[in-house]
């Protein structure tokens, strides 16, 4: 046990109870070591702002969720018609909606930059691979959250979108059908689905939502940041054993992260207020009428920030899985020519190459699409053991890894649109092009991007005072 | 790679225009400033009320929301309801959806978010939709109710405001294809007045104007004061903005 404190008799209360408290719970040594005198880079940038705001958002999203909640219904007959009586007859219904609406766009905009911020600066190499891994699961969560929640206002867009996504699991090959009706409940989207999605949308993601939020910032704070260089910012210590390009992160960060958030609320609240559909992105129009089972839209889209997956998945067809098949077999031929690899082993890749185009071609297009767009997801944690390239940061990388890194985000931005749009030849084409560049970004990462002329790395972090 | 980012810049806006050019006509912009004139909107309850509300319903409007335009609840009860004597009530109908089914061959939709749902991010705002839906109706005989639309073509409803409006019909032309000279469109070339109406052609489209205004308000009670409210969140948030900066960088000046 610790030593007990005695505060001094003339102390005032405040300093008294917390004397009490922190001889019963370590509320100043948690403050202390999580933030007040934890020690961040002083030459962290603006990137650097999203991890804030997107626990902020998070906090905004519980608190707005719990009032919706007091009067929400989470039935078929009723769901719709309990969010337009949120939106118009309790008190600042509306307020509480529209943050919530805008808060999930807001949400996947802040965890994207927060994701990509991690891409430039290597952020996920060693010793901080768990807080990328616990960050992927954490975007996982983030996506049933957005999935499961927006199915419960019960418009077109909602039940319809919730229908072809649920369908998406029925193309799995031989428990596919089952698996899609053990998530509806139903043979259709209906009520019973309606309740489970409800039940995992306020309390089952947003609890291991939680939980990987708090693993994710433990591991965070016991490597300590990554910056903008790149480098191990406490590896230079001054005398006081503090960290040389350290700065304590109450008040800096503190100022730092307030300034941001402000900055935040101010463009979200313009949308907020000035454009909460904004232009159907947000809250589709088609959202507005009341789920049909039988009127089917004529154009069914997920919401934007599923888009580029959404996109993956169109572009998969049989065209696709024609190329896909012959770059399994140029990628196994060259293998094969210059790679130094036993006979045994040879033969076992092109074993493997042959079974995988066999499977290939034996199941559905529309399958191989599911597992484009699962894979697209889960390639993102493996990461940390793709990224071979010497210096971390973008910074000290060669010039055309800029380049490698711009073609991807066009890439992924175009996808995301074309994914919003209804299916067309020439969009096809440019989203097919687009998928082969995102797995490519990542499949061969472990070539491209220990290739080219690196910059030296400073020994110490390059900082401007302001 | 500039080449590259150009060429396929260019692709998804080939795309983008060959989608937006799909189907219907034009709308025509709704005058929105009809939105803050309270006899307009006025005006459109009464419209919606005597045209709108016997087959359509506004099930998620209560009556005395009306107060809203400056009207109070004895003027709500006497001029604007028939239906039920609850001021708190919301705008149902008693049209049977069954009866209404085979007399119409759909059920007339609900009413209170169409001004909404109807828009289109290519095309404009519901309430442009709206206006230029109730403006575009003509005699066509081919049709069952012997009603047809320029913006919702084929559509079920006939129409509900002709008294106002008087009857017409429509030209049309085949005119050459500007892209294929071997081929022909059918284009719209005008309307012709067949029987006049109580109002005059710019009375009605006033009229519209009102009722369609009256709809938007409808669709969202809470804008006009979403859209209050939001200048005096962005006033404060910009002078704290300045305010955190100047801490920001008292705080930051002597880190070296």
């Amino acid at each position: 046990m610790a030593e007990f404190k005695q505060a001094p008799a003339d102390a005032p209360v405040a300093r008294k109870l917390l004397t009490w408290v922190d001889n019963r719970f370590p509320l100043t040594k948690l403050w202390n070591d999580q933030w007040g005198k934890y020690y961040a880079p002083k030459n962290l940038n603006w990137w650097y702002i999203f991890g804030s705001l997107a626990m902020m958002v998070l906090v905004m999203q519980i608190v707005t969720g719990i009032f919706m909640t007091m009067h929400y219904k989470p039935d078929a007959a009723l769901a719709f018609a309990s969010v337009e009586y949120l939106m118009r007859d309790v008190p600042w219904g509306w307020l509480i909606r529209y943050m919530h609406s805008t808060g999930a766009s807001a949400f996947f905009i802040v965890v994207y930059l927060h994701m990509f911020r991690g891409l430039l600066y290597g952020s996920y190499r060693k010793p901080r691979e768990l807080i990328w891994i616990f960050g992927c699961a954490i975007f996982l969560c983030l996506m049933a959250e957005g999935f499961f929640g927006y199915l419960l206002p019960w418009g077109q867009m909602s039940y319809w979108g919730a229908q072809v996504i649920v369908n998406l699991f029925a193309a799995i090959p031989f428990i596919g059908p089952d698996l899609a009706l053990l998530i509806r409940g139903d043979y259709v989207v209906g009520d019973a689905t309606l309740n489970r999605f409800f039940a995992f949308h306020v309390i089952a993601v947003p609890l291991v939502l939680l939980g990987l939020v708090v693993a994710h910032l433990i591991a965070l704070h016991e490597v300590g940041s990554n910056n903008p260089d790149g480098i191990e910012f406490k590896a230079k210590r001054g005398p006081d054993g503090h960290p040389l390009d350290g700065i304590p992160s109450h008040p800096y960060y503190s100022v730092h992260d307030i300034f941001g958030v402000v900055i935040f609320l101010t463009v979200f609240s313009a949308i907020l207020f000035f454009a909460p559909e904004l232009g159907g992105y947000f809250l589709e129009y088609n959202n507005f009428i009341p789920a049909d089972p039988l009127k089917t839209p004529l154009h069914i889209a997920p919401v934007w920030y599923f888009t580029p997956f959404y996109s993956m998945l169109r572009a998969t067809n049989p065209l696709m899985i024609n190329v896909f098949s012959a770059i399994i077999a140029l990628a196994t031929v060259f293998a094969l020519l210059k790679g130094r690899f036993g006979a045994a082993l040879k033969v076992a890749i092109v074993i493997v190459a042959l079974v995988a185009i066999a499977l290939l071609n034996t199941f559905d297009a529309k399958f191989w699409g599911v597992v484009v767009m699962g894979g697209a997801v889960i390639i993102l944690f493996f990461l940390p053991w793709l990224d071979h390239s010497p210096a971390r940061s973008i910074r000290y990388r060669p010039g055309w890894h800029k380049a490698v890194f711009a073609v991807f985000v066009f890439f992924f931005l175009a996808l995301g649109y074309l994914g919003s749009q209804p299916p067309s030849d020439a969009g096809n084409y440019v989203s097919q092009a687009g998928t082969l560049v995102y797995l490519g970004f990542f499949l061969l990462m472990p070539w491209w991007s220990r290739m080219g002329e690196f910059k030296p790395v400073p020994e110490r972090v390059t900082f401007a005072a302001h | 790679m500039n080449k590259l980012i150009l060429f396929f810049l260019a692709a998804l806006g080939f795309a983008g225009a060959a989608l937006a050019s799909s189907g219907g006509i034009q709308w025509d912009k709704f005058p929105s400033d009809k939105l803050t004139d309270m006899p307009s909107l006025q005006h459109g309850a009464k419209l919606f009320v005597n045209h709108c509300l016997n087959c359509h319903s506004a099930a998620y409007v209560r009556y005395n929301r009306m107060r809203d335009l400056g009207l109070t609840n004895e003027e709500i009860k006497k001029n604007l309801m028939f239906t039920t004597d609850k001021v708190g009530e919301t705008m149902h109908v008693s049209l049977d959806p069954k009866q209404a089914k085979e007399w119409f061959g759909s059920v007339p939709p609900d009413l209170s978010l169409v001004a909404r749902s109807r828009a289109d991010i290519s095309r404009g705002s519901g309430a442009d939709y709206l206006y230029t839906y109730l403006r575009t109706y003509y005699r066509d005989d081919t049709k069952a109710t012997g009603w047809n639309n320029l913006a919702f073509p084929d559509v079920a409803m006939p129409h509900a405001l002709w008294q106002l409006q008087g009857e017409r019909v429509a030209r049309f032309e085949e005119k050459k294809d500007p892209h294929d000279p071997s081929r022909t469109v059918h284009s719209f070339a005008g309307f012709e007045q067949v029987s006049p109406g109580t109002m005059t052609p710019s009375e009605y489209d006033q009229s519209v104007a009102d009722l369609v205004a009256f709809m938007q308000w409808m669709a969202e009670p809470n804008r006009a004061l979403r859209l209050r409210l939001g200048v005096w969140v962005l006033l404060f948030l910009s002078l704290f903005t300045v305010v955190i900066w100047r801490t920001n960088a008292a705080f930051w000046k002597d880190v070296k």
